[in-house]
């Protein structure tokens, strides 16, 4: 769960940028804000900046320092993955052996190699991504725009584009703007994070600061049987105890720290007379974050944006 | 160089994503030699007509079948759609790619194709007993107006397509389109045969530019001043109807 290390000054000018846009009166989607971005789509009103570049003055520009992972996979899928990657390269004015090399560094890093010469439409979907992936780093971009990435991907992909993508941030320092849906993948990979729910940012920061802000640990303790109130009461002014609920056998409560307050918590169920199967101490996690913000649970709002959008 | 580059890339692309359908190659190879076979078999007696002049039919018909091919490029726009619809567009216009190339890569794979199916019908119908009276020459001129005819078609189709981006959209267009242009010509039947109302509406069709220069280039008195004519509009249409597909991806940006 360690953050990506980014250029410093970088991420948090863009981020800012790109928060004005999703907080538009009229609430650009997250898919219309990366067209924008992406010089895909013009906005009817004010600017955006990539790379320091215009979008909608400079397309050219920005055009040359992005490279973007759509949502949709922009291979061709008539044409062998190498031809697909050199046909990428020339457009970026890659000739000759510059070309040649740069086309094989990406087959091998992509583990692409011994299916370069196999027409695209052959490949499995994990190898599709990695290509979509490959042919927006041809030209080396500044920027990265990565839309969903890794949706529809089988978990040892997903691990495996997370990599990638931890690599491309540290040792490339590229910068990149990546949407998911995905809180985990959120966490793990993100250096700054905005969380956008029915088109407005509601919380943004880095994933440590956002579950930060939720003081404290997550105390939950599994009881032999239903406790009937009796252990809502034996915690009751218990110090250093917040938040207490009781779901079934389940109970939860923050504490500043944990797992210091675990000994005091099980003392005071043993004295209430209330048998303990089992106790956990949990960092919060962005599903607590998002809860708290959005005011529904992220699978639920996911749930509710998918009926909408149907 | 930039542009010229680029759309060597796009027509590459498009030309071997045809050769990797045999099937479209086969059937592409087949059409004009049954175009030219049926219609010679159908129309044989039209030159027995009172007023027909010159030669005989199939010298008549073979310039005719050629630009009837290079109508078949108003399908070409099919391409684009199925690229906007995976994606492979959009990754194309979030790159620096020339915007004309993506137009012309594609006019090229089309007019490529069409030079291939025209020399086959035009071998085709020597081996049946057809006239050429200007030689090289005559048919160069010939397969040139197609070629700038076809290069119409898949421009104001691909243009068409990315503004509709619907399938049905295009197909009903294309097949609204084609077959009105082809009977108000005289790709198969003479001038001197056609209503009255018909060939005034020719003079504006471009499918009857092509006839005519295709016609007199591949006749026994070629008319060079209407060849040059003719040919001067297809290339000003050719010109604005490129002009309208590299455009119509503004449009696209808009709405995206």
């Amino acid at each position: 769960m360690r953050p990506v290390a980014y250029p410093p000054g970088v991420p948090r000018r863009t981020l800012a940028r790109i928060l004005e846009l999703l907080n538009r009166p009229n609430g650009a989607g997250k898919s219309t804000t990366v067209k924008i971005l992406t010089t895909l789509s013009r906005p009817d009103s004010g600017e955006a900046r990539v790379a320091g570049l215009d979008v909608v003055r400079n397309p050219e520009r920005v055009r040359r320092s992005i490279g973007v992972v759509g949502q949709k996979h922009g291979l061709d899928p008539e044409s062998t993955g190498r031809e697909n990657l050199e046909m990428q390269a020339e457009i970026y004015g890659l000739t000759g052996s510059a070309r040649r090399e740069r086309v094989e560094q990406l087959l091998e890093r992509f583990g692409l190699a011994e299916a370069a010469g196999r027409i695209a439409k052959t490949y499995s979907g994990g190898m599709q991504r990695r290509l979509d992936v490959a042919l927006g780093l041809v030209q080396q971009p500044k920027v990265l725009f990565l839309d969903e990435p890794t949706t529809g991907l089988d978990p040892e992909a997903r691990v495996e584009l997370w990599r990638e993508i931890e690599r491309l941030a540290g040792e490339e320092e590229m910068t990149i703007l990546l949407t998911t849906h995905y809180l985990e993948e959120a966490d793990r990979l993100a250096a700054r994070l905005a969380i956008v729910d029915r088109g407005r940012v509601v919380a943004e920061g880095t994933p440590e600061q956002l579950k930060s802000e939720l003081r404290g640990d997550t105390v939950q303790v599994e009881l032999a049987e239903s406790s009937n109130g009796n252990a809502v009461a034996a915690l009751q002014g218990l110090p250093g105890l917040s938040g207490l609920s009781v779901e079934g056998r389940v109970l939860r409560a923050r504490a500043e720290n944990g797992a210091a307050a675990v000994p005091s918590v099980l003392a005071a169920l043993e004295q209430g007379g209330l048998q303990v199967a089992s106790a956990t101490v949990a960092r919060p996690s962005l599903d607590d974050v998002y809860l708290r913000h959005a005011g529904r649970s992220f699978q639920q709002a996911d749930t509710d944006d998918r009926e909408e959008a149907a | 160089m930039i542009p010229l580059r680029h759309t060597r890339q796009v027509a590459l692309r498009y030309i071997r994503a045809l050769l990797r359908q045999p099937a479209w190659v086969g059937i592409s190879l087949t059409q004009p030699v049954i175009w030219l076979l049926l219609f010679g078999a159908l129309f044989k007696r039209t030159a027995d007509i009172p007023g027909f002049s010159g030669g005989s039919y199939i010298d008549f018909l073979t310039p005719g079948v050629v630009v009837m091919l290079a109508m078949s490029s108003a399908w070409i726009g099919m391409g684009f759609i199925e690229d906007i619809n995976r994606g492979t567009m959009d990754r194309l216009l979030v790159s620096p790619i020339w915007r004309g190339a993506l137009n012309l890569g594609s006019v090229a794979q089309s007019v490529l194709s069409l030079v291939i199916q025209s020399l086959i019908v035009i071998g085709l119908s020597l081996a049946v007993g057809a006239h050429f009276h200007n030689g090289i020459a005559g048919v160069a001129v010939l397969i040139g107006v197609a070629g700038l005819l076809g290069a119409i078609f898949a421009s104001l189709s691909n243009g068409i397509a990315v503004l509709a981006r619907q399938r049905e959209t295009l197909i009903g267009i294309v097949t609204m389109a084609t077959l009105p242009l082809t009977f108000l010509s005289t790709a198969l039947m003479q001038q001197s045969l056609l209503p009255g109302w018909v060939r005034w509406a020719a003079k504006f069709n471009p499918v009857n530019w092509a006839a005519e220069a295709g016609r007199s280039a591949a006749g026994p008195d070629a008319d060079w001043g209407l060849i040059a004519s003719r040919a001067g509009f297809l290339a000003l249409l050719l010109l604005a109807s490129a002009a309208f597909a590299t455009r119509a991806f503004n449009a696209y940006q808009r709405s995206a």
